[in-house]
């Protein structure tokens, strides 16, 4: 018997005795009185940046250190300018002297700061992870993960993350160091 | 327990002063997770739901993974089933020698660990470099994790830096962790841009989707699957949940309970490949059908791997992960290695041997 079917048959007669899937609908999980004040909160509460927009974006971005030294930089946020052009890189691995990097996300997380990000298809995801400083721009705040999942749209095909705070380590004596692999910095753009 | 833990555990013991460090440093982690958890009124129920989320998809598995399996291959994902293993190994080196690859990077993985890869392919040439930052430090010192989600922490940073001192060129006498990460960023970023396929455990795998998700904080399993062109992703069989809104139970936990995070810096969901590239997914039984067959064992398949019953138990914090012998050490280790010991189906209950057994002494 195929390897597949041997396993399936096992667990078929293995029969664990059928057990309802709990009705999440009457689930009632925390939600936040200021939904944007507890967001802000969590994005530093990650190591994280948080950063309301009132006017353009390109103002704001220029205020960060990281983005106005960057030698090289991308934007995948329409109306914001970066020096170099995604669609002409054809190896992610040209991508690795990126030092600045501004992404959209569809909506944030008040209760841990995370971000909804989707690739949309896209080859070169890796920008994402190889810069050396990111921010995120987004406009629609959920209070929860459980709201969250209520609204993704699962791709069919494709990559999709939560992004919360800039990548960490604490795997040496627990001291807590960010940028492990990814960015150093992580600066959430919240626009209105 | 496994046989031998009060001989492996007399290392830590009798330095009492290293006890007490791995005590504290533990003890610490554990202590995030409450301070996590103040913050969410709802967590019984949160666990609660997940123990009885786990129940249905364990109640209706094969169902689960033929869905899963369908909708992953809908998605442009292969996937492959290995039954034991040695099965697992095989599967995955032939991917790799059918594609000509000899370097891989690996994100964190206790499946992988559980059937001992890392040795299979190394002793068919190929380079397989452990990402997470404590796993590569195990890895240079050619040592399993003593922890599941801290795979380091049985280390002092002065150790550690004398490991880079010697394999990565740190100066010598260098230990704070901060410039050891660096040093350890610089070393992993030319092996992520040198390699040839990227491997991940799962998380979690979506049935509905056919998507798996991975949890890290470094980034490491992004970094490896978003360069070269192949991704394998090796999972158990229990890895499975319905659909995308049970997630949001799982991942309200997992980070809390291992890390008092409010969730991990990355949770990527992976559907198929990259464009112009190839995910394959191995769906790996080896014992856990046998689990589910025990009713006394079954609960064991809905653990998440969160670590915290490792950082709460005083025998584990006082002993080493080390001194349990087994890939998962601590609370839940000892029950999953018994149970990889014990025939498959005994005609008498566990509880009705452990009672004979009682009576036999």
């Amino acid at each position: 018997m195929a390897a597949r079917d041997e396993i399936l048959a096992k667990l078929r007669a293995a029969a664990a005795p059928a057990v309802e899937l709990p009705d999440l609908s009457r689930f009632a999980p925390v939600t936040y009185p200021d939904l944007r004040e507890r967001f802000a909160k969590s994005v530093i509460e990650v190591g994280g940046r948080c950063v309301f927009v009132a006017g353009s974006l390109q103002d704001e971005l220029a205020k960060i250190p990281e983005f106005a030294n960057a030698r090289r930089s991308v934007s995948l946020v329409p109306g914001v300018e970066g020096n170099v052009d995604l669609t002409a890189v054809s190896d992610p691995h040209e991508l690795n002297d990126i030092d600045f990097c501004v992404v959209p996300a569809e909506f944030g997380v008040a209760e841990n700061g995370a971000c909804w990000i989707t690739d949309h298809g896209r080859a070169n995801r890796a920008v994402c992870f190889l810069t050396q400083h990111l921010a995120i721009v987004v406009r629609d705040l959920v209070h929860n993960l459980h709201q969250a999942y209520e609204r993704i749209q699962m791709p069919g095909r494709g990559f999709a993350m939560f992004l919360s705070g800039p990548s960490k380590t604490a795997d040496i004596e627990q001291a807590l160091v960010i940028g492990a692999h990814g960015a150093r910095s992580c600066t959430v753009l919240v626009t209105s | 327990m496994t046989a031998g833990h009060p001989r492996r555990a007399l290392q830590l013991v009798q330095n009492p002063e290293r006890l007490h460090w791995h005590d504290q440093a533990v003890w610490f982690v554990r202590q995030k997770r409450d301070i996590a958890r103040s913050f969410v009124p709802e967590w019984e129920e949160l666990r609660s739901l997940a123990s009885q989320i786990k129940a249905h998809a364990l109640s209706r598995l094969p169902d689960y993974l033929e869905q899963f399996e369908s909708r992953a291959k809908a998605a442009g994902a292969v996937v492959h089933w290995a039954r034991d293993a040695d099965e697992h190994n095989r599967i995955v080196l032939s991917l790799l020698r059918e594609r000509g690859v000899t370097r891989l990077v690996k994100s964190k993985s206790m499946l992988t660990e559980e059937c001992k890869l890392n040795e299979h392919l190394e002793a068919h040439g190929i380079e397989v470099v452990d990402t997470d930052l404590g796993e590569r430090i195990v890895q240079f010192r050619r040592e399993p994790p003593s922890h599941i989600v801290m795979p380091a922490i049985h280390l002092k940073k002065e150790e550690i830096g004398a490991l880079f001192h010697d394999e990565l060129g740190t100066p010598e006498g260098l230990s704070d962790p901060k410039a050891l990460a660096e040093a350890a960023r610089v070393h992993m970023r030319e092996k992520f841009l040198a390699a040839q396929a990227g491997l991940t455990g799962v998380n979690f795998a979506i049935a509905s989707t056919g998507g798996v998700v991975v949890c890290t904080n470094e980034g490491n399993a992004d970094l490896g699957t978003s360069l070269p062109p192949l991704h394998i992703a090796c999972m158990g069989v229990e890895k499975i949940v319905p659909s995308p809104r049970e997630l949001a139970v799982f991942l309200r936990l997992l980070a809390r309970s291992a890390t008092g995070q409010p969730i991990t810096t990355y949770t990527s969901h992976f559907h198929g490949p990259k464009p112009g590239g190839e995910m394959h997914i191995v769906i790996v039984d080896h014992g856990r059908s046998r689990i589910l067959a025990r009713p006394e064992f079954r609960a064991s398949l809905k653990c998440i791997r969160c670590a915290a019953c490792m950082n709460t138990c005083p025998v584990y914090r006082r002993s080493g992960g080390h001194s349990y012998g087994v890939t998962v050490p601590g609370p839940i280790g000892s029950v999953l290695a018994r149970q990889r010991d014990l025939p498959p189906m005994p005609r008498k209950s566990f509880r009705a041997q452990w009672r004979d057994r009682g009576r036999a002494r």
